[in-house]
């Protein structure tokens, strides 16, 4: 397959700094940090025409569900300050299909894999998990808990400890025991570190932080709500504080947690914030919309950023933001105090 | 094979309520058939709010001269993106994103073809009139819009069409009305097999009915917001029915933007048709 070429004056000769790249999400390893978010890079293939998707850590595939899937009327997107809203309905082909073509494809493409589920039913995440664990070439699961409970009133698995605790028990222990099962997370929570900690106790290697947050744009024209489905997720560097706000709360509580940092990450630096809070791995997700060459240069990027800061490994950076404030150690008397005389 | 290239500003310059934005694009002019299109960022990275790209059908390409590779693309001042990209002087950097989509499907016969364009959307048709005429297609062109200012292209039709035919909907150029009220009249003295539309969706719905009532083939090319352009957002969909008879929701960026004009829902844009593959029974999850 030829690539587009990507044709910037600057950027092309940049060496690559000298820092260790590799992290891990669980016993999941990967030589690369920046990840693509899912519903923002399809299966991959796409992008795969702008950068070689081998190199990422990761493609995190389009959340699939059991059945084929038309998602929401348009229009599903509205543009926001810094962000956009989307209502796409988790549009996709269903589990079959995405095993036959999608997966298919990323195995041959010789591309890491994270395949994100969605279901209306614990029992709809279980039955695909199921159907998954029979596949090779995946190497985690991440499980979008921000879908409606079709029994509980279409309230969303995420925004309840004990649902969203169902459902990640449920993957947990129908999925390949070899491999990670990560819980996305919503932000639309009173107390996210409650949901984390069932999501971790209920056998989650580890999370994804942070899915969409919801919102809504009314057009001023025509004076009716911008999108087809009312309200929306929003995303893009909007999000990115909340995401921020996420990790560090979550990292606080779970010390030791595997975490996805997810919102926003449109530069190195911005990846490299992430990372403070207590990201071990970043994915980068609208801004591929701006710059279909985003992860590539979000990863070249976050290297250089570790470098000029003196870091030689990424995982030395991982929550070092949480770090002990440096406490002035110099003895008092060694302070010049004037003498009275 | 889209390339991401960062192109130079050339000229913007007026026509009618319009602008022409000739930007640098190398590679882009080779690979690029009439029905592509092209996307732009909006504004400096570090400091832009606008994240989506803007898409724009490409108007016409020089691949040589003293630009190298250059593509125009027709603008509308109607919001701040293009705002932006209309205060932008030559020399100035734009991130292009092209060719993209499906282009225009051209016949192997030399038949008549009838090209309609609806405003600027008439822009892509100048380069598909020459490549048909190239194959010995005759071609007809019918340009219509609410206004006269609001017409893109009149010159470049007649200079490239055997007819042309100008509809204005308050009477200020040529034919007072729409396209669909001249365009079977205009098919039926070229003769034409093949309806080639770019417009609003409204008009490319009656052309394909007009279309269909003569029993022409025709190609739409349908403009649907979108936010990748590129295939993975899954923002710009449209309800098509397949060979197979089944309707699908389908990318207008990369399955589109031309669909067979009897193949699209018409009517059903801007719904999940209930036949759809994977029509819910329950809408959720973002």
């Amino acid at each position: 397959m030829t690539r587009a070429v990507v044709r910037y004056g600057s950027g092309v000769a940049a060496p690559t700094p000298n820092v260790d790249m590799s992290t891990s999400l669980s016993t999941f390893e990967m030589p690369s940090p920046i990840l693509t978010a899912s519903g923002c890079a399809a299966s991959g293939r796409e992008l795969d025409q702008f950068f070689d998707i081998t190199k990422l850590g990761a493609i995190v595939t389009k959340s699939i569900m059991l059945e084929p899937r038309s998602g929401r009327p348009t229009p599903r997107i509205a543009e926001t300050p810094s962000g956009m809203l989307n209502s796409i309905g988790l549009q996709g082909p269903g589990v079959e299909s995405f095993i036959e073509n999608d997966l298919a494809w990323l195995r041959e493409r010789g591309a890491r894999v994270i395949v994100s589920i969605a279901g209306g039913s614990t029992q709809e995440y279980e039955d695909i998990a199921k159907i998954l664990r029979l596949q090779e070439g995946i190497d985690a699961i991440e499980v979008n808990i921000s879908c409606p409970n079709v029994a509980d009133r279409g309230q969303v698995f995420a925004c309840r400890a004990d649902s969203a605790a169902g459902v990640v028990a449920s993957v947990r222990r129908s999925s390949d025991p070899s491999i990670p099962v990560f819980a996305k997370l919503s932000p639309d929570v009173t107390d996210l570190a409650t949901i984390a900690l069932a999501c971790e106790r209920a056998g989650a290697d580890g999370l994804t932080l942070i899915n969409t947050t919801l919102g809504m744009v009314i057009d001023t024209d025509t004076m009716r709500p911008a999108l087809a489905g009312v309200t929306g997720g929003l995303s893009g560097p909007a999000i990115r504080p909340i995401a921020v706000r996420c990790i560090w709360q979550v990292r606080e509580v779970l010390p030791d947690i595997p975490i996805l940092g997810v919102g926003g990450v449109a530069s190195g630096k911005d990846a490299l914030e992430l990372v403070l809070a207590g990201a071990n791995a970043v994915s980068v997700g609208t801004s591929v919309f701006r710059d279909p060459s985003a992860p590539m240069r979000v990863h070249n990027d976050l290297a250089t950023a570790l470098a000029e800061r003196g870091f030689a490994r990424l995982s030395d950076a991982v929550s070092f933001a949480h770090r002990e404030p440096e406490i002035d150690e110099e003895p008092i008397d060694d302070l010049d105090v004037p003498e009275w005389t | 094979m889209p390339l991401q290239t960062r192109g130079e500003v050339v000229s913007v310059r007026r026509a009618g309520a319009y602008s022409v934005l000739t930007v640098t694009a190398p590679g882009v002019p080779e690979a690029t058939r009439p029905g592509h299109f092209a996307a732009l960022a909006i504004g400096d990275p570090q400091t832009s709010s606008l994240l989506l790209r803007r898409a724009f059908s490409i108007h016409g390409v020089q691949s040589r001269g003293i630009y190298g590779g250059t593509i125009d693309l027709v603008v509308s001042d109607v919001g701040e993106g293009t705002h932006w990209l209309l205060q932008r002087r030559r020399g100035d950097a734009v991130d292009i994103v092209a060719p993209l989509g499906r282009p225009f499907a051209l016949p192997r016969e030399p038949v008549a073809c009838t090209l309609v364009g609806g405003g600027y959307g008439s822009a892509p048709l100048f380069m598909l009139a020459e490549q048909l005429r190239e194959r010995g297609c005759r071609v007809d062109i019918v340009l219509g819009a609410a206004t006269d200012q609001r017409l893109f292209g009149v010159l470049e039709a007649k200079r490239s069409a055997t007819t042309v035919t100008i509809t204005t909907e308050d009477g200020s150029a040529g034919e007072r009305g729409r396209v669909t009220d001249y365009l079977e009249k205009v098919m039926e003295r070229a003769g034409a097999e093949v309806v080639y539309a770019c417009g609003p969706m409204g008009m490319l719905a009656a052309v394909s009915e007009v279309a269909q009532s003569v029993g022409a083939y025709s190609q739409c090319a349908v403009e649907e917001a979108m936010a990748c352009g590129i295939g993975v957002c899954m923002s710009c969909v449209v309800p098509v029915a397949g060979d197979d008879g089944v309707t699908r929701m389908l990318r207008s960026c990369v399955e589109g933007p031309v669909f067979r004009g009897d193949r699209v829902r018409w009517d059903d844009i801007g719904t999940i048709p209930a036949d759809a593959v994977g029509a819910p029974a329950i809408a959720g999850g973002h």
